[in-house]
């Protein structure tokens, strides 16, 4: 058996049913492999959406997504895919082949230092340099992707290891020793984070990423409801709490909702699950931990004190600890009444913003038409969204109802993310409806994935709010910039319609809300991947907005 | 601020090294010295890390370097129970005949060996503590210093006291 062979029989023995990548010179021998295996080969059309759409079947299904691309610029391609599945934890391995071991160093035709222009955002890597150490090092990647706080592997492998025969053993288990991916939550620290939680006046919970990683929902929500805790989320823990349950309060942060941010400032003590308080959710640090205890659930033990001074901390996985922390309050009978005065004050401020928040007045603004989308799709669908103000507007104006539905580049802000993103996201859940909530500038950076829906027939709908501009860049220089506008206008370039239908895909526009309501139901029913394409008004901003450098409550609001 | 001396036992392959110092840069930390070295046990190296920080920083770099998966081990070393010592040599240079023998001196109230004698210069080895180092320096200046090379600090914590 040779390298190559070996690969793709460990690729199986993990599961692995697809691939996402590109074949190049170095490759060719895995490439030949995969053409033999079971695996399905999703081909794409730059190797960045390859990462991505690996790292959106990743998040979805919880196990590894797997990319494949050549070496130098195929590889060099995937790193902005790597770098964005490390900041949001998403886990994937990536396969990259390299110029053969002997001529490593050789400024070789296509040879990249990959291992080391990826290393620090990659969680582990690995270069076999004989091809009998594959099958371990795909099982060690595996585990390390997908236990404790997720994130990328990369395996590089020279080409002449791919084809140079051994003898091979394929490992049942595997023992990294440096790795300690689950600590067992603390007893006694989760004990006093139920003492101080119970001790707070105007307690609530925020909850992050981690409770979408770990599954912890459920466990989230018998807390939050035991208690009659108000939720606010991050905004990559959007999803993890019903957002259309009472005490809901949305995402917090730079565009949080009103409600959210004003009561996140006016708490005493937050139950923090599975969050690292990027700035973009708590603002500034000193700012946002002021009058404030933080009860600190997290997986990764750095990030504890990292950003925030914590009161209490509880490491581990965060399902597991809530779960304790759950027991115990049961153990304690506590009863909370929902007549209490922070409580009351808590629907009263929602209830206020719900009903005040000034909105677009257009017939075809951001919030009416992601009201329109909520509305037609079914709630366990699946959304990803691309970087930019409509994703802002996705967080404020689209209600995340089924646990782990609502999928975005939150930590790189990798635009052209969302939309290989759903592909990936499609090929785990053929069965639900998957829809990339975009704009046309992020839209415009993974477009030629088009190919890919289309040819692999992967569904998927792309709901393009058109300000035929770099909106969110826009919106900071007239607000910070005394509208100077430079580098944003796109000129309606191209006409999007156009363009999917160049790739055999549908396109429609909408123009009214008629239209929408007909061109979302006509994509649902739909068996070909479909862009929506719906002109707003370029001037429309996203408010509230907490400027850069500011605290929560120095929030701008809708004027 | 503190000083604070770090010891991480990681494994013994290609690439780590890189990966610490990596780390030190892209998460912002300040490496003031660094030696490495294999342990008692070949499939091991010990890297004995000096750095400045304030408590914040060096928890976070702990935890950081923990989170590691090739670092096995990682610990601060209590500063004021460790023996901790670097090599240094310096090249002194010698201006006139009286230098040399005024150079011996210095370096034996230092304990510090003479290598290459020679009329214009002498290299000084001294194994000491960087605040020894510091102030062998200082007089070795007043001859001239052609060139010095120190190795790094590396470490052991003492063992609890017997009772």
């Amino acid at each position: 058996m040779i390298g190559a062979t070996a690969l793709m029989k460990s690729l199986e023995k993990e599961g692995v049913k697809e691939v996402f990548g590109l074949p190049g010179g170095a490759n060719l021998p895995m490439y030949d492999e995969l053409g033999k295996s079971n695996i399905r080969h999703i081909l794409v059309r730059h190797e960045q959406s390859a990462a991505h759409m690996a790292d959106g079947f990743g998040r979805v299904s919880r196990k590894p997504g797997v990319c494949f691309a050549t070496s130098g610029p195929g590889a060099t391609n995937l790193l902005t895919g790597i770098a964005t599945a490390q900041a949001d934890s998403a886990p994937m391995v990536a396969v990259t082949g390299q110029v053969p071991v002997a001529m490593i160093g050789k400024d070789a035709f296509q040879e990249s230092d990959i291992i080391g222009m990826a290393n620090p955002a990659l969680k582990y890597s690995y270069q076999p340099r004989t091809p009998e150490e594959i099958p371990t090092m795909v099982k060690q990647g595996f585990y390390i992707a997908e236990t404790g706080r997720p994130g990328p592997v990369l395996l590089d492998i020279p080409k002449d290891v791919q084809q140079n025969e051994g003898k091979f053993t394929f490992p049942d288990e595997v023992r990294v020793p440096g790795y300690h991916p689950w600590a067992d939550p603390d007893i006694t620290n989760t004990a006093r984070a139920v003492e101080l939680l119970l001790s707070a006046q105007k307690p609530i919970i925020l909850a992050g990423g981690g409770v979408i990683i770990s599954s912890a929902f459920a466990e989230l929500q018998s807390i939050a409801e035991l208690l009659m805790i108000p939720v606010v989320t991050t905004f990559k823990g959007k999803g993890a709490f019903p957002e259309n349950h009472p005490l809901s309060l949305g995402p917090i942060g730079m565009h949080g909702h009103a409600e959210a941010n004003k009561l996140m400032t006016e708490a005493d003590c937050v139950l923090a699950i599975g969050t690292r308080f990027s700035d973009r959710s708590v603002g500034t640090f000193a700012e946002f931990e002021k009058n404030l205890k933080i009860i600190h659930m997290d997986v990764d033990p750095a990030e504890i004190g990292k950003n925030q001074t914590t009161s209490v901390a509880v490491v581990g996985d965060v399902r597991a600890s809530l779960r304790i922390f759950g027991k115990m309050l049961m153990d304690k009978a506590v009863r909370t009444s929902d007549d209490n005065p922070w409580l009351k004050h808590v629907k009263e401020v929602k209830q206020y913003w719900r009903e005040n928040l000034k909105i677009h007045p257009g017939e075809m603004g951001a919030a009416k038409i992601l009201r329109k989308l909520r509305e037609l799709l079914p709630n366990e669908s699946i959304v990803t969204t691309e970087v930019g103000q409509h994703q802002m507007w996705a967080s404020l104006f689209f209600d995340a109802i089924h646990p782990g539905t609502f999928f975005s580049s939150t930590g790189l802000g990798t635009m052209g993310w969302g939309f290989p993103a759903a592909i990936g996201a499609k090929t785990a859940r053929p069965d639900v409806p998957v829809v990339d909530i975009a704009g046309d500038g992020s839209f415009n950076m993974t477009e030629n994935s088009l190919a890919t829906a289309v040819l692999e027939d992967l569904p998927v709908i792309v709901f393009l709010i058109n300000n035929y501009s770099l909106g969110m860049v826009a919106q900071w220089q007239r607000t910070f910039y005394d509208r100077r506008m430079v580098g944003v206008d796109l000129k309606k370039c191209p006409d999007y319609v156009k363009l999917a239908e160049s790739y055999g895909a549908q396109g429609l526009r909408a123009q009214s809300m008629d239209e929408l309501d007909s061109a979302i139901k006509t994509a649902l029913k739909s068996d070909v991947a479909t862009v929506i394409d719906i002109p707003i008004d370029p001037e429309e901003d996203v408010l509230p907005f907490v400027a850069p450098g500011t605290g929560l409550k120095d929030m701008i609001l809708p004027s | 601020m503190v000083w604070a001396i770090l010891s991480i036992k990681v494994e013994n392959k290609p690439g780590i090294l890189f990966k610490v110092t990596h780390l030190f840069r892209s998460r912002n930390f300040n490496i003031d010295s660094i030696s490495v070295g294999v342990t008692e046990d070949k499939k091991y190296s010990r890297m004995t890390i000096t750095t400045i920080g304030d408590e914040k920083q060096i928890t976070q770099i702990v935890k950081q370097l923990d989170k590691m998966i090739d670092t096995i081990e990682v610990r601060r070393l209590d500063v004021n129970n460790s023996v901790y010592r670097e090599l240094v040599m310096f090249k002194i240079k010698v201006n006139k005949p009286e230098d040399s023998m005024e150079i011996n001196k210095l370096a034996s109230a230092y304990s510090a060996k003479i290598h290459d004698a020679k009329k214009e210069s002498i290299i000084v080895e001294m194994t000491a503590t960087p605040h020894q180092i510091s102030a062998f320096e200082e007089l070795a200046k007043k001859f001239g210093l052609k060139e010095m090379a120190r190795t790094g600090i590396t470490a052991l914590e003492r063992e609890e006291h017997e009772h």
